[in-house]
């Protein structure tokens, strides 16, 4: 471990992962709702990081999001799984196939041409889900999950299953992320944003490493879209929409690439705003998300985090 | 054979204004390199101010034919009032940032003009279809058309052949074409740049504005309504190349007619038929059919 | 001794403008060679052609007996040829540690994936220290690239491209940028931390004293042709080197 490196950031994760459990039981049922979508849209943000990361910002996550929320949604109707657990994985896993295969093409483009076929691809699959009665069309369909790790839902702590897999997920996601961007490979990342002609002169495929990086944040995208599923119990063609991507690179650049606890942070602050909004002033939601953006932008390029680092630094 | 004609004649009318917004959004980015994703909610702005001032002029019953000369008074207004505005307000503090970082700055615009308009306008629709009927309708062979979709045509013309004229013939065209070559050498030359970014911005407000006015007539202006123009118009620029006006023209031309047709022989598709084209595209043309990808120099 | 590295009738035309016309090199291994020539004479083009970033019209290079004409960069950087840029192609946000971590580490990647590591292969991370010290980078250790001074930059540059440990090395204009008092000492730090793995080295250079001190040959490259190549005191003194690259005067010449 050299000097100037971050000191691995498991051990806080799993304390935060514990305390997330240990708080379970005393949290009103709208309080781990909320939390459940932060971690869930976390999950997606996480993606989007590394993705920031590698020079690439997606405006089209929403694909992954909603083949993993309708992935999970399937398979509990069609397959008739019934426990939370595969169907996060399924979501994951779908997403995952589908990057694999969409990142043949997209793994060639950059800058404003990859974040515009990305979203083009977003909207195919919108366009498709809107057009398919079987899967609901623009109505979606009802999720439910009857258990999670075999505790049925209706036990007192099976009520709260969804919640505690997202925060195992969010755990294994953030600290199996944390520990690839410090590998090797994961150092890429960095220099293929930084310089790809000097990636490709010390004999690394870019279009290998950002393919790979694709899938990996599909796969945070599938399982954050299935988490969604399961906590809200229901399925629609907004998941896949360009203003749903749109919000999960609010998020990305709200909380910056500075750590893989930002962007969980930053999607519980989004949920918190949203609940606070809706209730006070829902025509000016999107107004608030949007001026606050421009401040991040303009004032914070490094996001929310680098708030937190500079202070540290500074004690 | 009907059929065919129908295809063409819908997708010809759709191009036109698909045309008058994506050459808006293709110019910014053709001379200030913004890709602007707030230009769907000029669009829709562009669309509530004729709304308005179009009902007003026919509720203090005016003769009808001047709420034509209100939809263009409309679009004129929202261009000179919207595009100083955003230039000098907000997009000349971000000017030699990423592109990316840019296209953030303008989603982030998108998402504040989305509830402006709700907060002046409300959530309730506004309609104004009478200069739609006013003109009548005329027969294409067994089909009938409102003569009102011509205007659409011919504005969408007359906007091609000002924009290739400006270029082409004016000195500030030509100052222009100067500054989207080469802008360091532009500014070293003392080409006020900031000025034609100004003007640039501008006009291209203005053109999303008269896609919207023109519009106004024949729909039910609603909030959200420029959400979906927006990446119909990035794929329109994106097929024919960012930046590129004729690129716009035939991109516009591509996508009106693939969206016709789906909507007249595979209507399940039609959503997406779009991107569809904007992918295969971009497959075989990377930065789209009017722009050549460069190699950098080491 | 067979060639190392070894062109035939490379040839790249843009259009009209032919930037290397038939070029024929073959280059013996573990030696310095000195690339000369006014600008566009087709120097950078040859280095371009031979390490894959452009494609040649006609022509073959050939590498170790192996015909790698047309492969991509990262391919012929795999097989061991390497280079450096005459503008510092370096990752600004790394530091320079880490910069030669990233080259390091895609070789431990490799040699992992094909051979196994159990070579006994030292760690990239004591690697990337001991390149520090060896080209006299350990001050800037902790400091991102962009904060590098340009020679600083330019050395860090050659030395991400050692990293990958190259059988050749190809450096584009390595003291450009770079004052003339400072020259000779970049050179010595260069080629001794160069030289000691035994690496081939074509180096690209206007300073005709640097070129005459450290080759044991020289091309001289004249409007995308190759017009001398030999000996540094033969080439140098060649009549239409004088007059086409070096424009020193000829004596008794035209």
């Amino acid at each position: 471990m050299s000097a100037g490196a971050p000191p691995r950031l498991w051990p806080r994760l799993g304390l935060a992962l514990l305390v997330t459990l240990a708080v379970v039981p005393f949290l009103p049922k709208w309080a781990a709702f909320l939390v459940t979508l932060a971690l869930a849209k976390g999950l997606v943000a996480l993606g989007l990081l590394l993705l920031m990361r590698t020079g690439l910002v997606s405006f089209g996550q929403g694909l992954y999001y909603g083949i993993g929320a309708y992935a999970a949604g399937m398979g509990a109707s069609a397959l008739e799984l019934g426990d939370a657990v595969p169907l996060v994985l399924l979501g994951a896993t779908a997403a995952g196939l589908v990057a694999l295969l969409l990142g043949l093409l997209l793994a060639r483009y950059r800058t404003i041409f990859f974040a515009m076929l990305s979203l083009a691809f977003s909207m195919i699959f919108y366009g498709l889900l809107v057009k398919t009665s079987a899967l609901g069309s623009t109505d979606g369909f009802n999720v439910a999950a009857r258990s999670t790790f075999g505790l049925p839902t209706t036990s007192p702590v099976g009520r709260f299953g969804v919640y505690g897999l997202g925060a195992l997920v969010v755990f294994v996601g953030a600290a199996s992320l944390d520990r690839y961007l410090r590998s090797h490979l994961g150092r890429l990342a960095p220099a293929i944003r930084d310089n790809e002609l000097r990636v490709e002169y010390m004999g690394a495929s870019v279009r290998n490493v950002v393919h790979l990086h694709l899938v990996l944040a599909a796969v945070l995208a599938g399982a954050g879209g299935a988490l969604t599923a399961l906590a809200v119990g229901h399925v629609d063609p907004e998941t896949t929409y360009w203003t749903t991507s749109g919000e999960f690179v609010f998020v990305a650049i709200l909380s910056g690439t500075g750590s893989v606890a930002a962007p969980f942070v930053g999607a519980l602050l989004l949920e918190l705003l949203r609940s606070f909004a809706y209730e006070h002033a829902p025509n000016t939601w999107q107004l608030v998300v949007g001026a606050s953006m421009l401040a991040v932008i303009l004032f914070l390029p490094e996001g929310l985090w680098s708030v937190f680092r500079r202070r540290r630094r500074a004690a | 054979m009907g059929d065919l004609l129908a295809v063409t004649v819908d997708g010809v009318l759709y191009a036109s204004w698909l045309f008058i917004i994506a050459a808006g959004l293709t110019l910014i980015y053709g001379v200030m390199r913004i890709l602007n994703m707030a230009h769907g909610s000029l669009y829709a702005l562009g669309a509530y101010a004729a709304a308005s001032l179009a009902g007003a002029w026919l509720r203090g019953g005016h003769a009808p034919m001047g709420s034509y000369a209100m939809l263009a008074a409309a679009a004129i207004l929202v261009g000179l009032v919207m595009g100083p505005l955003i230039e000098r307000g907000l997009l000349r503090f971000c000017y030699g940032k990423d592109e990316v970082v840019l296209v953030l700055v303008t989603y982030a615009l998108f998402l504040m003009l989305e509830d402006a308009v709700k907060l002046v306008w409300g959530v309730e629709a506004y309609f104004v279809a009478e200069p739609y009927g006013l003109l009548g309708s005329v027969e294409l062979g067994p089909l009938s058309y409102p003569v009102y979709s011509g205007i659409l045509v011919l504005a969408a013309v007359g906007v091609g052949v000002a924009l290739l004229y400006a270029v082409t013939r004016t000195k500030h065209g030509k100052l222009l074409l100067a500054v989207i070559h080469d802008r360091e050498m532009s500014a070293a030359m003392g080409i006020d740049v900031n000025r034609i970014y100004l003007v640039t911005f501008t006009a291209g407000t203005m053109l999303a504005a008269i896609g919207g006015a023109l519009t106004a007539p024949t729909v039910s202006v609603l909030p959200g309504m420029g959400v979906e123009v927006i990446v119909l118009a990035f794929a329109v620029v994106v097929i024919g190349g960012l930046g590129s006006m004729p690129g716009a023209a035939l991109g516009a031309l591509i996508v009106g007619l693939v969206r016709s047709a789906a909507v007249h022989w595979l209507p399940q598709v039609e959503l997406f038929s779009i991107y569809l084209v904007m992918a295969l595209v971009l497959v075989f043309r990377p930065r789209g059919l009017f722009v050549a990808a460069e190699a950098r120099k080491i | 001794m067979s060639a190392i590295l070894e062109t035939r009738g490379l040839t790249k035309a843009f259009g009209a403008v032919v930037a290397a016309n038939d070029l024929s090199v073959s280059v013996a291994p573990d030696t310095v060679v000195g690339l000369i020539g006014g600008n566009g004479a087709g120097k950078t083009t040859f280095l371009n052609l031979v390490t894959g970033y452009q494609k040649p019209t006609a022509g073959t290079v050939t590498f170790e007996g192996r015909d790698i004409t047309g492969l991509a960069p990262r391919r012929i950087t795999r097989l061991g040829i390497c280079r450096s840029f005459q503008i510092p192609q370096v990752f600004d946000t790394l530091t320079a540690y880490e910069n030669l971590l990233v080259g390091l580490g895609i070789v431990s990647l490799g040699r992992r994936a094909f051979v196994g590591s159990a070579l006994g292969d030292q760690a990239p991370e004591a690697v990337a220290e001991e390149m520090l010290q060896r080209f006299r980078l350990g001050e800037w250790r902790d400091a991102p690239a962009s904060a590098l001074p340009e020679g600083v930059r330019k050395l860090l540059d050659i030395a991400m491209a050692l990293a990958v440990k190259p059988r050749i090395l190809l450096l584009d204009e390595p003291t450009s940028g770079v004052s003339a008092d400072e020259k000779f000492a970049l050179m010595d730090l260069v080629l001794g931390a160069i030289r000691a793995d035994k690496v081939t080295v074509l180096f690209v250079e206007h300073d005709m004293d640097i070129v005459r001190r450290y080759t044991e040959r020289i091309l001289a490259f004249y409007d995308g042709r190759i017009i001398a190549d030999g000996m540094p005191d033969r080439v140098l003194a060649d009549a239409e080197v004088r007059r086409y690259v070096t424009g020193e005067p000829v004596p008794g010449g035209a």
